[in-house]
């Protein structure tokens, strides 16, 4: 038994649950959940069979590895050839496929490529290989950025010079405002990642609410606390009412945490970032803040961001959207696999075409 | 976007003020995390781990008032 | 589950002599013969292996003959709950059980990094020992290589295992029918996990062992008594989800596992959470999938439980006519889920 996690797993809190939503909902509405975790679980158990038809659950952009631009990667593939480096990043980070090579093949031809469970550990593979410049691969939304800041603030205090961090951090209220301009979009509310709100805490949501008209859910992540966050986006749906609401009180206050995000203002600044599948969109990243750019990995090395191209097939804006589905596109399944991705939606298992073609069965229908 | 786990502090390691850690348990499972931001934080507590960090205390009482309605709302009408 | 493994009888080889594996070990001359002669021979004891021809001579055998052949390549070599030696017996043992047959004689095939440590290379040799003499087979042949440092890692084990198929055993894929039970001997992943975590940057501190283990002894019990097994598998690379989704795309049946049926410990339960993977998709080295007529399936069970290897085992699935070809499962809250083939190596992840 693992507490505050099997709790949230119960079949019986399930039903009772989706039996309340359908005795609620009396007409279509489409939810988006942001956070790609949400859509890990929802594909993971199969929510949206349970759900009323109603309701659809679109998948948003909020998979760090996916939305990372290929130009980044680009760099970190170039970073991670060179001899003198060790490149260190997440698990998921190694696949992700850039506009030729992904890392692990990188590693496969020699590079020292090196998968952490946290960047702290890079740390110690700093201090270890004194001789190398070790590099870590930041990506990650506004819960993995304060992470990264305090090991950037540790590796000042132990005076780690060969250490430093290529930063793709990106931040969730600027996608969402992107993706409710675009006119044709057809989300009537969202669910918000909990975990980005446990630091940030929800203000920040407030006024696209309040703007956009949307209701905004902040969510947790297990098949209990997701379907929590869509009742009550149901209710708010239901009875018009526009706002922010707090489904997973257990992990977020409203101010976030504090000290984490302290250190956030501290250690980064805002800047614009292109998103893979999306665009640029103002204001979304975070860079590192002028005393801290000693750190930075692209002017230590000099590296030169080039546009890359996108294939211009890839329907992923659409998807993001609400527009069209995954088995819309005429690529997926067949030349955009989760082995052979294409477009930034099938590069990791919590992108919305990944998720869809593993847990739909789509790769055995082809066989 | 952001696998967070709970997980039960053991222990609390406060030798470094600027990287206060502890030894967290998941499952049999253990793991240093870095409990910096987290005030108040005592043996016992459960926090919510996501890349070697605690991103907060799990409210207990919050987790309980949630699962509680639930299953009140769940449970069968003993007078209908 | 795992014996106590007994490390403390001395390295034959006198440490003045050499610490270390020479490049000339497996050049054929003088020190092959005393790794052969002091330590192999002695530890592998048997009259096969005595003859000391460049291969073995076998006994005539009634029946069908099995045979299979795997290499072993863990890295680390001593992991929590066994060692290279120890995996690379129970794996060929137990690849000869899932085709229905008694694992008889082992071949083994040492390639060394120069610089290996011969006391290592020594615990590994009992290790091997115990359990070819713990599973009831024999090592009847062998060969030794070394490469120069830097072009191998440490020691690398290659066997070929032969044994009889039982009388009556007819295992293949193309068996599985609707309504046949799928059992396993017990939890899942646990191998998988503690190999994880000893390994740099993923390390955690854990209760997990390895599961390594033979199994012959258990199976043969059920391989006398009820013979009509349709198919086996050992879930090892890949897990129970990849050895099963390899049997639905071959018999082209459909295979529903219950979720809260699925034996998984806490530990590892634990590590896979905070990793993000899937306990399913991680590796067995002591587990077998047994799928065979519902009606046969208690009385199974129960004759595995009364073994050490099987105290566990229990039916976690069925065969079905729906999702053919497809491995799918009830999840936890009665939802069904497709559980696909996974797209290379299982990632830790953030997200």
């Amino acid at each position: 038994m693992l507490k505050h996690i099997d709790e949230y797993r119960d079949k019986t809190l399930v039903e009772t649950l989706v039996r309340t939503i359908a005795a609620t909902v009396t007409r279509r509405w489409t939810i988006m959940e942001i956070c790609g975790g949400q859509t890990h679980t929802i594909m993971r158990y199969s929510l949206q069979e349970l759900l009323p038809d109603e309701i659809s659950l679109i998948h948003g952009p909020g998979c760090p590895v996916c939305v990372t631009p290929v130009d980044l990667i680009d760099s970190a593939v170039e970073l991670g050839s060179r001899p003198n480096v060790i490149l260190v990043s997440f698990g998921d980070m190694l696949r992700v496929p850039g506009s030729h090579d992904d890392l692990l093949r990188v590693k496969a031809q020699g590079g020292d490529i090196r998968m952490v469970y946290t960047p702290l550990d890079a740390l110690d593979i700093a201090e270890k290989n004194p001789e190398k410049e070790v590099v870590f691969f930041g990506v990650g939304f506004e819960t993995t950025a304060p992470a990264v800041a305090l090991t950037i603030k540790q590796a000042e205090s132990r005076a780690l010079d060969n250490f430093s961090v290529l930063v793709s951090h990106v931040l969730v209220p600027p996608a969402i405002q992107a993706l409710l301009d675009d006119r044709q979009n057809r989300i009537d509310g969202f669910l918000a990642a909990g975990h980005v709100c446990t630091i940030m805490g929800i203000h920040e949501y407030i006024p696209l609410a309040e703007r956009y008209e949307i209701p905004i859910v902040v969510t947790g992540f297990e098949p209990v606390d997701i379907l929590l966050g869509i009742r009550k986006c149901i209710e708010m749906l239901e009875q018009n009412r526009p706002g922010v609401e707090n489904a997973y009180p257990r992990s977020v206050r409203p101010e976030g945490n504090m000290a984490a995000r302290e250190l956030l203002h501290e250690v980064f600044v805002r800047v614009d970032r292109r998103w893979r599948g999306i665009g640029a969109i103002p204001g979304s990243g975070l860079g590192l803040a002028d005393a801290y750019m000693k750190f930075d990995a692209t002017s230590r090395f000099d590296l030169q961001a080039a546009e890359t191209e996108e294939p211009e097939v890839c329907m992923a804006g659409e998807i993001l959207t609400g527009r069209k589905k995954p088995s819309d596109c005429p690529l997926f399944g067949t030349l955009c696999k989760p082995e052979n991705p294409l477009g930034a939606l099938m590069v990791s298992t919590e992108g919305a075409c990944s998720a869809y073609y593993r847990y739909s069965g789509s790769s055995m229908a082809e066989q | 976007m952001c696998l967070a786990v709970p997980g039960k502090i053991l222990s609390i390691d406060e030798s470094n003020p600027e990287l206060k850690m502890a030894r967290v348990q998941f499952g049999e499972a253990i793991r240093e995390i870095s409990v910096q931001w987290i005030n108040d934080v005592a043996i016992g507590d459960y926090i919510l781990a996501h890349v070697g960090t605690a991103l907060s205390k799990i409210d207990e009482a919050d987790a309980k008032y949630t699962l509680d309605a639930l299953r009140e709302m769940g449970a069968p009408e003993l007078d209908p | 589950m795992n014996r106590n493994r007994n490390y403390t009888l001395q390295c034959p080889i006198p440490e003045s002599d050499y610490k270390n594996v020479m490049l000339a070990h497996g050049g054929g001359g003088k020190l092959t013969k005393q790794l052969i002669d002091k330590m192999f021979y002695p530890r592998f004891e048997n009259e096969i292996l005595r003859q000391g021809h460049d291969g073995a001579f076998l006994p005539p055998m009634d029946g069908k003959v099995a045979m299979t052949t795997d290499s072993f390549v863990v890295d680390p070599i001593f992991f929590p709950g066994g060692d290279i030696g120890e995996l690379a017996v129970n794996g060929t043992v137990n690849d000869l059980v899932c085709c229905g047959a008694e694992p008889l004689y082992i071949s083994l095939a040492f390639i060394l990094e120069e610089g290996f440590l011969l006391n290592d290379l020594w615990k590994i040799v009992q290790s091997i020992a115990l359990s070819a003499q713990t599973a009831g087979v024999k090592i009847v042949t062998g060969d030794t290589k070394v490469v120069e440092k830097g072009k191998g890692d440490k020691i690398y084990i290659n066997t070929t295992g032969i044994g009889r198929v039982l009388p009556g055993m007819d295992i293949s894929p193309e068996h599985c029918s609707e309504g046949d039970a799928v059992i396993i001997n017990g939890t899942i992943g646990d191998h998988g996990i503690a190999i994880l975590s000893e390994r740099e940057g993923l390390a955690f501190e854990s209760t997990v062992k390895s599961d390594t283990l033979a199994l012959n002894r258990m199976m043969m019990d059920v391989f006398r008594k009820k013979p009509g097994i349709h198919v086996m598998r050992d879930p090892t690379r890949g897990g129970v989800a990849s050895a099963l989704n390899e049997i639905c795309l071959s018999s082209r049946t459909g295979i529903r596992l219950i979720e809260n049926e699925l034996p998984v410990t806490d530990g590892v339960r634990g590590a896979c959470e905070v990793m993000g993977l899937d306990p399913l998709y991680i590796a067995n080295e002591g587990k077998i999938l047994v799928i065979l007529p519902k009606y046969d399936a208690e009385e199974v069970v129960s004759m595995m439980q009364a073994h050490q290897a099987g105290e566990q085992s229990r039916i976690i699935g069925t065969v079905t006519g729906e999702y053919p070809g497809m491995l799918h499962m009830e999840t936890t809250i009665g939802s069904t889920r497709i559980v696909d083939m996974i797209s290379g190596e299982q990632l830790p992840r953030i997200c």
